[in-house]
């Protein structure tokens, strides 16, 4: 057993007092960096990055790592007590564990999301363990027909996450991906939907304006409204006895829980995917396979697992390509790659032979990151419980004024705050005529990765779309993602054909 | 409560101004020093391999403190560079920016020229290096030489042979332009977002061939899954590994067969002629350093320092060459 | 709520109108050997946005969806009132970072709206107001270096930088 020897070597590393220091530190640093609205993993790795000098390169990598692990586990927090997503991973668990906040069960939702990520996280480092090489090879055997398949497959499993008004719902999804292509055409190479020709354009409308604005601002305003501005945000308390029960009842989710790790993983690994696709799956899958899947959305408890489970597992899996092969899964796995050249590591297939300590000492540091950030996170739930017990009328301007800042942030300029506050306004008007808003916040996500795969498949098969059936990977997603998404029409032809009698069925 | 946020206000505009005077009168006026953090405006998208050569710049400056103020790196990589370049623009004056370049410096003007701006009126600091081009096919097939692969492209046909590179009017498209006319070769052009993921789709043997800079192929080449053919640069220019690849003039294609990709830093119009002395101050010192010496050896770039007067001659020299290779690919008319 | 429909319906199709014609800058149709030009994907995306909202108009002729059969108003005065102070509150405060800064207009902002909304007691208000842009100072300038927009309040940190950094 090479692995079990090297991982114990890994493992010596990883508890050196320095790294296993590095490890509490970064994760938590990354706990708070990833639950403000704005930051996420990406921005802490990056601006972490110089801190690194000071420590030999294993250390460094260890502390970045443990950061990436806290801002993961990070950005469910903000995604259940505030409702906006700190980064795009984070957009599922908003759907259920928003409601459950709402309902007074935050601290079951936070617990959930914790121990959810862990598993995920737990489960994905095995399987790194055992299968890194031959897994990278699965990567590079994804090109961009697989690609637009995969995609296909993430629009199938959400296509049930709108709302009763299939062309609200439609409209909402077409938006989103024609707001993806605003920026540059990377075919072309030619700037792309510059409204009113501001050069603000030029660089695209970022994920998170939008969903700050969505989530922040109009769910501000929503709230507001709905709470004609005097209730608290939360009746949330947390007890020892309350934990307890919370945990049972999400000892009941590990079926999902495994699926969301093992998908999570899976989709993490190929380049380019990332932990989005692979958290949006997962929630879609456990809705449609629930028995109950009407109460999803409204505070079912294994909507939260469902992404966490996989966004956890697939920040893991994103590492393998990055180690591997040298190509980032993740914005956030492309900094650390800067980060291992500054280092003088090259990453690539030869890592994992020239650099055996700094790998496995890696590896053993994912374990103890993920364990530490477990802790760390249980930890400081009563904390966020007593911000969510905050008068209402405090914690709003305070959210607004985060938002604002968090909208700045990631591009540093002023245009995407106006966009932002836009999107809020309209998005809160839309949103009170029962416009569903999620899939725009989504589609902006996939768009960018669906578009040009297509395009660069239909490239190189010179205008054939035979390319997405006929190579053995991308068929067989695509065959998938075409049954799911005629799923809903199957559904519905039953359900006609049972309800026949009575015509006053909803559709 | 307004009172309360009066005297607040007055209260900082007065430490405000007692501070910074104290800080005037220690500093020698004739150096100009920075008092705040400065923007390092990166023209290219986040993990690309020029942020990640500007973030090993910027991560040398911290690291042996070459300048007082921190470097703060921004991504603007918009419209292949046309939001950094109109907002560096926009900074006429500021002495707190500088900005990372690479040839979308020369061809994002040319073909958008709507953005309006004049790359001469930028205030050159320093050119670090120039990176380099070589052809690459994936290792497993036994193209070895410049005439087998002329060979196999012509036996495959345009339609079958697939190249990868990035967007159209970049610089792959234009090597790749400079390659199909020199062997009246055709062939099928893929563009993808970034260099690395053309890299990774040649290994995946889901593109035959690309022109990769040295820094994107150099872990696949080491661990012998990618081979180059040839280097898109003069003979002698490159030393260490990536030295004892041929070039094209070596092989006998003459010396037209060139094309490199120029790692610059440039400031904003206007700036006075002490701040400009500050940033070539700091750039030197970089370069000077051990670690950029060995990242250029390392990354198959071509040191090359050249500042002032020079560097902007440099750039509209490089404006009119691309504007002839863009007009030639039919980009420009 | 019935006119609100219509006249949502009408400026997303207007929006979508807007979409297409920008598309139409780039090449919309399929080119041979090649695929959608680069216009394509957005444009047909407008399209099909603008056959969801006349769906959603035909909707309202008929009278068949919820939202253009509800006599309810689409926003109370009560409402009304909420959404304008707090929209008009934002739009200001971030109108005013372009001229005052971040850290002067986030304060005013905060005051605003925790006084004349929340009526909260003056030091509490105070208090917030003050540690809010404290603790964003330290966060982002300091420990993240992530410089936010000061206006020609600029001046004003040159010595806490020079302190901090």
């Amino acid at each position: 057993m090479e692995i079990l020897n090297l991982l114990v070597g890994g493992f010596a590393v990883a508890f050196e007092p320095l790294n296993l220091g590095l490890v509490i530190f970064g994760c938590t640093v990354g706990l708070f960096i990833g639950a403000m609205p704005g930051l996420g993993s990406v921005n802490g790795v990056a601006i972490l990055l110089p801190m690194t000098f000071l420590v030999p390169p294993t250390s460094a990598v260890i502390f970045l790592a443990a950061i990436y692990y806290g801002a993961m586990y990070g950005g469910a927090i903000s995604s259940i007590m505030l409702g906006i997503p700190g980064a795009s991973t984070a957009v599922a668990t908003t759907f259920d564990g928003r409601p459950l906040a709402l309902k007074g069960h935050a601290d079951k939702a936070l617990i959930a999301a914790a121990v959810a990520s862990f598993v995920g996280g737990t489960i994905s480092v095995i399987l790194f363990t055992a299968f890194a090489p031959p897994l990278a090879e699965v990567a590079l055997a994804f090109g961009p027909p697989e690609g637009f398949a995969l995609m296909i497959m993430a629009f199938a499993t959400f296509v049930g996450l709108g709302g009763d008004d299939v062309a609200k719902t439609l409209f909402s999804i077409c938006i989103g991906l024609a707001l993806s292509a605003v920026g540059l055409d990377i075919i072309s190479g030619e700037p792309r939907l510059i409204f009113f020709d501001l050069p603000g354009f030029f660089h695209g409308i970022n994920f998170l304006v939008l969903a700050i604005g969505i989530y922040g601002i109009g769910e501000m305003l929503w709230t507001v409204e709905v709470s004609k501005g005097n209730v608290e945000m939360s009746k949330a308390t947390v007890s020892v006895a309350r934990l307890i029960t919370a945990l049972k009842e999400i000892s009941k989710t590990w079926k999902t829980m495994l699926m969301g790790s093992f998908l999570g993983y899976f989709v993490g690994i190929l380049p380019a995917a990332g932990a989005t696709p692979g958290a949006l799956m997962a929630y879609g899958i456990a809705k449609s396979t629930a028995k109950d899947p009407d109460s999803f959305g409204k505070g079912n408890i294994a909507g939260v697992v469902a992404p966490e489970s996989a966004n956890n597992a697939a920040s893991t899996g994103s590492m393998l390509p990055m180690l591997t092969l040298g190509i980032p899964g993740s914005p956030t796995t492309a900094i650390l790659l800067g980060g291992m050249v500054i280092w003088g590591l090259e990453p690539g297939p030869l890592l994992f032979i020239n650099h055996t300590e700094f790998v496995w000492g890696l590896i053993a540091s994912l374990y103890a990151a993920n364990l530490f950030a477990l802790l760390i996170n249980i930890a400081f739930i009563p904390a966020f419980i007593m911000v969510l017990k905050m008068p209402f009328t405090i914690l709003a301007p305070i959210i607004f004024s985060l938002c604002v800042v968090g909208g700045y942030v990631p591009t540093q300029d002023m245009h995407d705050v106006w966009l932002m506050l836009i999107f809020g306004i309209v998005g809160y008007l839309m949103r009170k005529l029962d416009y569903p808003l999620a899939p725009a916040v989504l589609a902006i996500v996939l768009g960018p990765i669906a578009e040009p795969a297509m395009r660069q498949s239909l490239i190189g098969s010179h205008g054939d779309v035979m390319i997405f059936f006929n190579r053995p990977i991308a068929g067989t997603i695509m065959v998938i993602a075409i049954l799911l998404l005629l799923m809903p029409v199957f559904k519905m032809i039953r359900d006609r054909y049972k309800s026949k009698p009575g015509p006053g069925q909803p559709v | 409560m307004k009172k309360l946020g009066i005297s607040i206000l007055s209260l900082s505009v007065a430490a405000g101004i007692g501070l910074g005077s104290f800080v005037d009168a220690t500093s020698a006026k004739a150096e100009w020093q920075p008092r705040k953090p400065i923007e390092f405006v990166i023209m290219a998208g986040k993990g690309g391999g020029a942020d990640r050569l500007a973030r090993f710049i910027q991560s040398l400056i911290e690291k042996n403190k070459f300048s007082p103020k921190p470097f703060i790196p921004i991504n603007k990589g918009g419209g292949s560079g046309a939001e950094a370049l109109t907002y560096l623009k926009s900074k006429a004056g500021d002495p707190h920016v500088v900005m990372a370049t690479l040839n979308s410096l020369y061809t994002t003007p040319l073909r958008n020229p709507g953005i309006g701006v004049d790359i001469q009126t930028f205030t050159p600091i320093t050119r670090m290096a120039e990176d380099t081009f070589q052809l690459w096919v994936n290792s497993e097939t036994n193209i070895k030489t410049v005439e087998d692969y002329v060979a196999a492209v012509k036996k495959a046909g345009p339609q079958a042979w697939k190249m990868g590179g990035t967007g159209k009017g970049a610089e792959d498209s234009l090597v790749t332009a400079m390659l199909s006319k020199k062997f009246g070769i055709e062939m099928t052009y893929i563009p993808y977002k970034g260099g690395g993921t053309v890299a990774k789709e040649l290994i995946g043997n889901q593109i035959n061939s690309t022109v990769n800079n040295p820094s994107e192929q150099v872990g696949f080449w080491d661990a012998g899954r990618s081979r180059p053919l040839a280097s898109f640069t003069p003979k002698g220019k490159l030393t260490g590994k990536f030295g004892q690849i041929p070039t094209f003039e070596e092989l006998g294609y003459g010396d037209n067969m060139a094309y490199y990709m120029q790692r610059s830093v440039i400031a904003p119009a206007d700036i006075p002629v002490e701040v400009q002395a500050f940033y070539e101050g700091v750039f030197e010192k970089v370069y000077k350093s051990a670690e950029w010496q060995k990242y250029m050896q390392d990354k198959g770039l071509i040191p090359g320092w050249l500042t002032g007067v020079e560097l902007t001659r440099y750039f509209v020299a490089e404006r009119e060459k691309h504007r002839e290779l863009l007009k030639a690919s039919g980009e420009i008319k | 709520m019935r006119t609100a429909e219509l006249v949502m319906a009408l400026c997303l199709a207007a929006f979508s109108a807007y979409l297409m014609i920008k598309s139409a800058e780039l090449p919309i149709g399929w080119i041979p050997g090649e695929g959608p030009g680069g216009g394509a994907f957005p444009f047909w995306l407008g399209a099909v946005m603008m056959l969801c909202c006349a769906s959603t108009l035909y909707k309202w002729y008929r009278r068949s969806s919820p939202q253009s059969l509800s006599s309810e108003p689409y926003m109370d005065k009560d409402t009304l009132r909420m959404f304008i102070t707090i929209g008009g509150s934002l739009t200001v405060m971030i109108g005013a970072i372009h001229f005052i800064g971040v850290y002067f207009s986030l304060p005013l902002f905060l005051m605003f709206y925790l006084r004349f909304l929340g009526r909260h007691s003056w030091p509490l208000v105070a208090g917030v107001a003050i540690i809010t842009p404290v603790f964003t100072f330290f966060f982002f300038e300091i420990a993240l270096l992530k410089t936010l927009p000061k206006g020609f309040t600029e001046p004003l940190f040159y010595p806490l930088y020079d302190i901090f950094l």
